[in-house]
């Protein structure tokens, strides 16, 4: 399980993300893992081996280093994409969820043939109804993984520049010892880059999720104003209104009793009143 | 994530260029990508270790590399490499974004997009008119700014494109003034010569690139503003003119019979 790895995984979310959810995704494989991937590492690479204090005792260079740099930049830079990235995976287990929803309505109603199936799998979901709470906790929980490892970051190296002398008095070091970074000006320029290319990536969040409110909140508006028109599951279009009906009936009278759950709570087979603010 | 994934986004990209567009994505993937891993990445890669001053003071050769080298080469084209790239995924984009309207017109079951199935509005190719001409010349425009901003800063940083073989460095800790030394200067510079080559080259390919696009739209103008009726079709006269005129106003579905610019 490497970066690709990764890649592979997010790339399924990306078919049900918004506009903005999709540049996100970009500028996260492109921007940050591929420059962390291609360039940071190697800058960073002899971090240790080239880090060199103005003295000869032993254990002095390890101590110092360890004092100065409690966890690299490309490590926490790691942890941050990971942690940043995971919670795209919510949407995917929710998104899978409800493809099992359907297919297994669609075994209900007689309706399993492979290329009903198929195109179970390969539709786009609507970003409504708990998809939409799903899509905006894991743009929230995305924002916050954002700015708490902005702030450690801030925490752990005050200000962004990385400098090319560092005083060290640790044991056993003899008083104070002259300690030189290697590569400060070149870490620092991709210190800058990486924090310009988060805060962007904040920006997009933020932006994405304002596009979401207000899409609900103009939705919401048309569910109001315009009779409910039984938006929702895919299916719910493909069945005729007799047929639904029936189907409906039939279903209910049965012992399944979460499935019962799911087709009162399914906006296509049934008309909805206006429950959520997404429908 | 790397330069090969970055090969398999961009080969997307390829099916809908220019054939001048292709030899650029092809030079820039041959003669500029695997050259920079397969060759110059072993050039520079010891260039600190074997960044030798001669003073036994410590941290004073820390000090006189970053004085001399703020960024090495290999990371500089690294970034290049990647801005340049990009902006071909602006035409992707857009390309997406035309194929899932004609997907959801064709599943509205609209007259006018006359696809058998989904799998064929998948692999159709656009042809560069209306809105996708402005993006894809767009992200042409930008690939050469960031292309001639690049080769500004390498000059800028380095004085010129020749790797001395000897520096002389007064930075404190090193006592007085200090001699270092380069590793593998020649070899260096003749990559780096090399590497500005291709960059220009492909700057050339770039503008001819905006200067085929450029003539082609006047062209297809002159040719429209001529000849109104004069484009082969399967429709009879009237309902292309109304289809190209739909076309031109909403630009939204890219129909067969148009871009016979030939």
């Amino acid at each position: 399980m490497n970066w690709a790895g990764l890649y592979a995984v997010l790339s399924g979310v990306n078919r049900h993300s918004t506009a903005i959810g999709r540049i996100w995704l970009s500028v996260i494989f492109i921007f940050r893992i591929m420059v962390l991937v291609v360039a940071a590492e190697s800058v960073w690479g002899d971090e240790k081996s080239a880090f060199t204090c103005n003295t000869q005792q032993p254990g002095c260079n390890s101590v110092c280093y360890d004092h100065f740099f409690p966890i690299s930049h490309i490590r926490l830079w790691a942890l941050q994409l990971i942690l940043v990235t995971t919670p795209a995976l919510l949407v995917a287990m929710h998104v899978a969820y409800q493809q099992h929803q359907e297919k297994k309505l669609l075994v209900l109603t007689g309706h399993a043939d492979p290329k009903h199936m198929e195109e179970v799998k390969k539709h786009k979901m609507r970003i409504s109804g708990s998809l939409w709470w799903t899509y905006v906790c894991s743009v929230v929980f995305r924002l916050l993984f954002e700015a708490v490892f902005m702030y450690i970051f801030y925490m752990l190296y005050p200000g962004y520049q990385m400098v090319r002398l560092v005083k060290c008095e640790a044991y056993p070091c003899p008083n104070t010892v002259d300690c030189f970074i290697s590569r400060p000006t070149e870490k620092t320029i991709f210190t800058v880059f990486m924090l310009v290319t988060s805060s962007i990536c904040i920006v997009l969040n933020l932006a994405e999720l304002v596009y979401l409110v207000v899409r609900a909140c103009a939705r919401r508006g048309q569910h109001n104003s315009n009779p409910p028109s039984g938006k929702g599951s895919f299916y719910g279009h493909k069945l005729s209104s007799e047929y639904k009906q029936n189907e409906i009936n039939q279903l209910l009278t049965e012992q399944d009793g979460s499935l019962k759950d799911m087709l009162r709570r399914n906006p296509g087979l049934q008309e909805k009143g206006d429950r959520c603010s997404a429908c | 994530m790397d330069w090969g994934s970055l090969h398999s986004i961009l080969g997307g990209v390829n099916k809908h260029s220019t054939s001048i567009g292709k030899i650029w994505l092809t030079v820039l993937f041959i003669f500029r990508i695997m050259i920079l891993v397969v060759a110059a990445e072993r050039v520079w890669g010891d260039e600190q270790d074997d960044f030798i001053c001669n003073t036994l003071q410590p941290g004073c050769k820390n000090v006189c590399y970053d004085h001399f080298f703020p960024i090495s080469h290999i990371r500089l084209w690294a970034l290049q490499l990647i801005f340049v790239s990009t902006p071909a995924l602006l035409v992707a984009m857009h390309v997406a974004y035309r194929r899932h309207e004609k997907k959801r017109q064709f599943r509205k079951g609209d007259q006018k997009c006359e696809y058998k199935d989904i799998e064929e509005i998948r692999k159709q190719r656009f042809h560069i008119e209306g809105s996708l001409w402005w993006t894809y010349t767009s992200s042409i425009f930008f690939r050469l700014v960031f292309e001639a901003v690049f080769m500004y800063v390498f000059y800028f940083m380095y004085d010129g494109f020749q790797m001395p073989r000897l520096m002389k460095c007064s930075a404190w800790p090193c006592p007085n003034t200090v001699d270092c030394f380069v590793s593998r200067p020649t070899e260096k510079t003749v990559f780096t010569i090399f590497m500005i080559a291709v960059s220009s080259i492909c700057i050339l390919l770039n503008v001819a690139e905006l200067c085929y696009l450029v003539t082609k739209f006047f062209l297809r103008r002159s040719k429209r503003a001529g000849n109104p009726k004069h484009h082969p079709n399967h429709e009879n006269k009237e309902e292309t003119k109304q289809n190209e005129m739909n076309e031109l106003i909403s630009d939204s579905c890219q129909n067969t019979v148009i871009g016979f610019s030939s």
